[in-house]
This record gives C-alpha cells, sequence and structure tokens, in this order.
C-alpha cells in the first residue's frame, strides 16, 4: 500500500506542473495583458512599453512562465492588478468558503444518493424505481442556478426559515454557520445526487446477477446481508471512480451557485477577475480549482486502492 | 415462367428504423414536440410576440400578468412574454453551432486518432487529457476571458470545451470499425486514407453518436444559460432566459413571477432534450432496453 501512494503521489507532480502551463499560457493568449489595464485607455505607446518592462512583460512567453513558477513555488502569485493586493491574500481569504462548501455538497449528494440508489436497485420495475427515476430526469432538467432562485423564494422570502445568501463563518455561531451552508450546498448537492443515485442503481443491478450474489442468496443469507454485505462492496467501485470525476462539474456549478446565493468564494473572485480583466486573479483562481481537482481525484484513486486490494497488489 | 426471386433482398435502412421508434416512443415524441415547439417560436418571433421585447413601457414597470401583459412586465416595463419567445433564440443558435462546431470537431479528432493511430492518436489523446483537468464551465470561462463576452463567443467557448469528450467517443465508435471487412475491402478495391475515412468508417461509427449529439444540445442550452446568467453570455438588452434570471434576482421578494416564466421554459427545454436523448439511446440500442435497464 505504501509503494502504491507513493507512486500515486509521485505521478500527480507532473499533471499538476502541467496543468499551470496550460493555465499560465492559456490566460496568456487572452489580448490585452496587464499593462494595457494598468495604464489605462489613453496611455502612450512608451508608457506602456515602460510598464510591461517594469512587470516582465516584454520577456519571452517561456521565461515569463518561468519566472511566474519561480514564484508561485515560493508562494508568491503576484499581485492583483485592480486592487494591488497581493493575490495569495484574496484566495486564502475566500477558498475556505469554496472548500467548505464543495465537501459540504459533495456529503450530501452521498447521503442522498447512496439511499435513492439502493431503494431503486432492490424495487427495480416497482413503484419506487418509478418514483425515484421520474424526479430524478425532472430534477436534472433544471438549471441550478435557477433551482437555487426557487429556493430562495420558498425557503428564505415565503417560509423565512434559512437566510437567502451570504456566508456566516463564526466559530461561535455554529447554528448560523449551518444555517447559512443549508440552501447552496443542498442545492449544489442534488444535482450531483441525481446522476451518482442512477449510476449506484446501474452498478447495483449488475452484480445483482453475478455469481456470488446468488451465493451468497443461496446460502439463505437475508437480503439486507446480500445487499449491504455482498453487492454494495463491488458496486461501489466505479461510484468513487464517477465521484472523482462529478468533482468536475461540482467545481463549475460551484461558481455558478457562489453568485446565485452570494457565497463569498473563489467563483466570485474569478468572475470579478473576468469582467475587470485581472487576469493574474483568474489565473491564481483557476490554478487552484484545478489543483483541488487534481487531488480529489488522487484521494479518490487511494481510496479505490483501500476498498479493491486487486488495484494494491496487482501492477506494483 | 416464374421470374427467378431477387437475390439480394433489401433490408430497412437500420436508422430510419431508429427514428421511427424515437418518433414513437412517447418520452421521444414529447422532446420533439417541445424543441419543434420552440424553434418554430423562435423562428416566428417577430409575427407572435405580443411588443418588440426591448420595448420599455413607461409607468408599466414589473406588473403582474393581466390582459395586456399576459406574463407581465419587467423593471423596465418591458413584456416578460415577448422576451420569453425572444429568449428562445440565443439558447437554439448556441445550441446549433455546439453540435455543427463541436461535434464536428470531436468527430473528426476522433475519426483521426481512432483510424490514422500512431502519432496523431499519441498527441490527440495528450491534448484531450490536458483539457480533461479542466471542468468544462471554467474552460469555458477562459476562453470567454479572452473572446469577451456575447452569445457567439458563448458558442465558440462551449464548441472548444466539448471537444475532448466527444472525440474519446467518436475514437473509440472509430476503432471498432476499422479493421472490419468493408473497410479492408475498400482498402483493397485503391480507396484513398482519406475516402476511407470519411466515406466508408465515419457513416459506420458514428451514427451511435446521433445520442451524444442529443445530450451537447442540453447540455449547450445549459451552458449558454449558465454563462449568460453569470453576465458572460448574450449581453442585454438582448433578451436570453439565463440573462432574464440574472435580472429578476434582485425582485424576488415583491416580484417572484419575473423569476418563474424563464426557468419554466428553460426546464421544459431541458427536460425534451433529455427524454428525446433517451428515446433515441433506446431507439439505437434496442438490446439494452430489453435486458431492463
Amino acid at each position: 500500500m505504501g509503494r502504491y501512494l507513493l507512486r500515486r503521489v509521485l505521478q500527480a507532480i507532473p499533471v499538476i506542473f502541467f496543468s499551470t502551463f496550460i493555465v499560465f499560457m492559456v490566460i496568456h493568449l487572452i489580448p490585452g495583458d496587464a499593462a494595457t489595464v494598468l495604464a489605462g485607455p489613453n496611455a502612450t505607446p512608451e508608457a506602456l512599453a515602460a510598464i510591461r518592462k517594469e512587470m516582465g512583460l516584454d520577456q519571452p512567453l517561456l521565461v515569463q512562465y518561468v519566472v511566474w513558477l519561480g514564484h508561485l513555488l515560493q508562494g508568491d502569485l503576484g499581485n492583483s492588478t485592480l486592487s494591488g493586493q497581493p493575490i495569495l491574500k484574496l484566495l486564502e481569504a475566500r477558498a475556505p468558503a469554496t472548500i467548505e462548501l464543495t465537501v459540504a455538497a459533495m456529503t450530501i449528494s452521498m447521503l442522498i444518493a447512496l439511499p435513492l440508489g439502493i431503494l431503486s436497485a432492490t424495487h427495480v420495475r416497482g413503484r419506487i424505481e418509478w418514483l425515484i427515476s421520474t424526479i430524478q430526469s425532472l430534477w436534472l432538467a433544471i438549471p441550478n442556478f435557477w433551482a437555487g432562485i426557487l429556493a430562495i423564494i420558498i425557503f428564505s422570502l415565503v417560509l423565512r426559515w434559512l437566510p437567502p445568501g451570504g456566508r456566516v463563518a463564526d466559530s461561535t455561531d455554529i447554528g448560523g454557520t449551518i444555517k447559512s451552508l443549508i440552501l447552496p450546498a443542498t442545492t449544489l448537492a442534488l444535482y450531483l445526487a441525481a446522476g451518482l443515485s442512477r449510476f449506484i442503481k446501474f452498478n447495483l443491478l449488475e452484480v445483482f446477477f453475478d455469481d456470488y450474489v446468488r451465493t451468497a442468496r443461496a446460502k439463505g443469507l437475508s437480503n439486507t446481508a446480500v445487499v449491504y454485505g455482498h453487492a454494495l462492496r463491488n458496486a461501489m467501485l466505479p461510484v468513487i471512480t464517477i465521484l472523482g470525476v462529478q468533482f468536475a462539474s461540482l467545481l463549475g456549478g460551484t461558481v455558478i451557485i457562489e453568485s446565485v446565493f452570494s457565497w463569498p468564494g473563489v467563483g466570485g473572485l474569478m468572475l470579478d477577475g473576468i469582467s475587470n480583466r485581472d487576469y493574474g486573479v483568474v489565473q491564481a483562481g483557476l490554478l487552484l480549482l484545478v489543483i483541488l481537482f487534481i487531488i480529489i481525484n488522487l484521494l479518490v484513486d487511494l481510496a479505490y486502492a483501500l476498498v479493491d486490494p486487486r488495484i494494491r497488489f496487482g501492477d506494483t | 415462367m416464374v421470374p427467378a426471386a431477387p437475390l439480394v433482398r433489401k433490408s430497412p435502412n437500420p436508422l430510419n428504423a431508429a427514428f421511427v421508434r424515437t418518433y414513437r416512443n412517447p418520452l421521444g415524441f414529447f422532446g420533439l414536440l417541445i424543441l419543434g415547439l420552440l424553434v418554430i417560436g423562435a423562428l416566428a418571433a417577430p409575427l407572435i410576440s405580443p411588443y418588440n421585447p426591448v420595448a420599455q413601457h413607461q409607468g408599466k414597470e414589473l406588473l403582474g400578468p393581466s390582459g395586456e401583459f399576459w406574463l407581465g412586465t419587467d423593471e423596465l416595463g418591458r413584456d416578460l412574454l415577448s422576451r420569453v419567445i425572444y429568449g428562445a433564440r440565443p439558447s437554439l443558435v448556441v445550441a446549433l453551432m455546439v453540435v455543427v462546431i463541436g461535434g464536428g470537431l470531436g468527430i473528426v479528432a476522433g475519426l483521426a486518432a481512432g483510424y490514422l493511430g500512431g502519432w496523431v492518436n499519441a498527441l490527440l489523446m495528450r491534448i484531450f487529457d490536458a483539457m480533461f483537468a479542466f471542468p468544462p464551465i471554467l474552460l469555458g470561462f477562459v476562453i470567454i476571458a479572452a473572446l469577451g463576452p456575447g452569445t457567439t463567443q458563448v458558442a465558440y467557448a462551449i464548441a472548444l470545451a466539448v471537444v475532448p469528450s466527444l472525440g474519446r467517443v467518436a475514437r473509440s465508435l472509430v476503432l471498432k470499425e476499422r479493421y472490419r471487412d468493408y473497410v479492408l475491402a475498400a482498402r483493397c478495391t485503391g480507396a484513398g486514407t482519406g475516402r476511407v475515412m470519411f466515406l466508408h468508417v465515419l457513416p459506420n461509427a458514428v451514427s451511435p453518436m446521433i445520442v451524444n449529439l442529443a445530450l451537447l444540445m442540453g447540455f449547450s442550452v445549459l451552458a449558454e444559460a449558465s454563462l449568460a446568467f453569470l453576465g458572460l453570455g448574450t449581453q442585454p438588452p438582448t433578451p436570453s432566459w439565463g440573462a432574464m434570471l440574472n435580472e429578476s434576482r434582485a425582485y424576488l421578494r415583491n416580484d417572484p413571477w419575473m423569476a418563474i416564466c424563464p426557468g419554466v421554459v428553460l426546464a421544459l427545454l431541458l427536460l425534451g432534450l433529455n427524454y428525446l436523448a433517451d428515446a433515441l439511446r433506446e431507439a439505437f440500442d434496442p438490446r439494452r432496453v430489453n435486458a431492463g435497464f
């Protein structure tokens, strides 16, 4: 296990480096650099050139990348062109909110998807399965930002149960923190849960016809023991993988949900960056989300190995 | 003398049969109906909308539904029904552009990777791998940051973002076909690589991809609305459902109606496209349906 873990972590490092390269190149393909933004629309070409020289923007792109990467490795992401503040500070202020939201959403979606998936698999072709799959396909057709708006109308404005937006991050006010998290996290989670529970159902149905499940039934085990003790464990393997893939759409959804609920996360920072042409911020935010994605997928692979001994011992 | 029975019996075109199955499936019919109605509505918008979608009726702001304005008005006194009708245009235009550009590029890339193999395959696969590290909507963000906000820019952004996933599917389908006898036969008759790729392999390999294209339409409609909602897509005053929902957020307390109408049509279109994709999948792969999944 130790060797597998080490190898997998080592494999992730070049991927992260490669993603820094892509992020850097994509952002620098954008016409109009930071100097044009700083200098304003009426700047003379000489003034522009002077600012470019000062910021190192007159260097070849590869040199700029190496310099940027060097600073990055020392924890220096540069300053925001707009506010002049260090980008690292801005990210530090925003990242916890985004991580809190995505982790909460992922947890809630598993808590919803698992029982629904098991229920529809064990009641396949019954009324319960029909009801669950109808609700799922209706739900998948509702864009998450509209669902968020409807949730605000119902739960905040009509019923007045939960706040319509904003984040409470006060360690003395746990109740308020949880209350502010419920609507955004659940909206984000339900979309994920609809797809996940379907996937769990299909995987369970596939293993239900396997020999070892028949053997377990033949031994006279109860239905519960067969489903939870035998079938579920094997059916969960692909589910763990898909969870990692789904995290990508979760990150995309986070940006939207953050905007709906005024959640002060990295998404809003990036949106502001795009509209103010503050590309250093966009670059840093994108990099943070991509690295988060790579790390989650690394954790998924490790979890996979933990559950399935064949991977650990198979090809070392 | 009885004429000899023809040696080759004409078999029904499987593609046509699959389309008939789609049409006869209630869900597929529902999907086609919604899509058809919205396409007609978008095309005939100038004829059927009661008002100009950007005309501001002063003194009639934020009204509820009435005989004069069937769905009410927005904060600038614009007729919501007309805006909802015109709002179908960006959604459908983007969906069409993404299917043509993104679908086309993805299929050609997958065809090249699968049929040519070698370094073409290696290069394309590495590029796709790298693009997979970016959630599609974030990739869309960056492309829009480069191109600036707007409807066509959104279409290009989404089209580029979906190329890797479509390319992979196309490649796997091409790989299944490339060693078949008919490909060998075509090559034996002296057909060039391009001819074999596009005239022989392509039509046989990609027909199952019609399901992916239907799903792609749904994805593009959703992505267009999401980006417009974030202010990166269709720019005001041109109506689009996503942007209308964004505008409605300031008036949720007193005028929730503004948030309901565009959302309902958007959800209906997405539901229709999802159902259409389901029906197409069943029609193209009856084996799976019969197995009970």
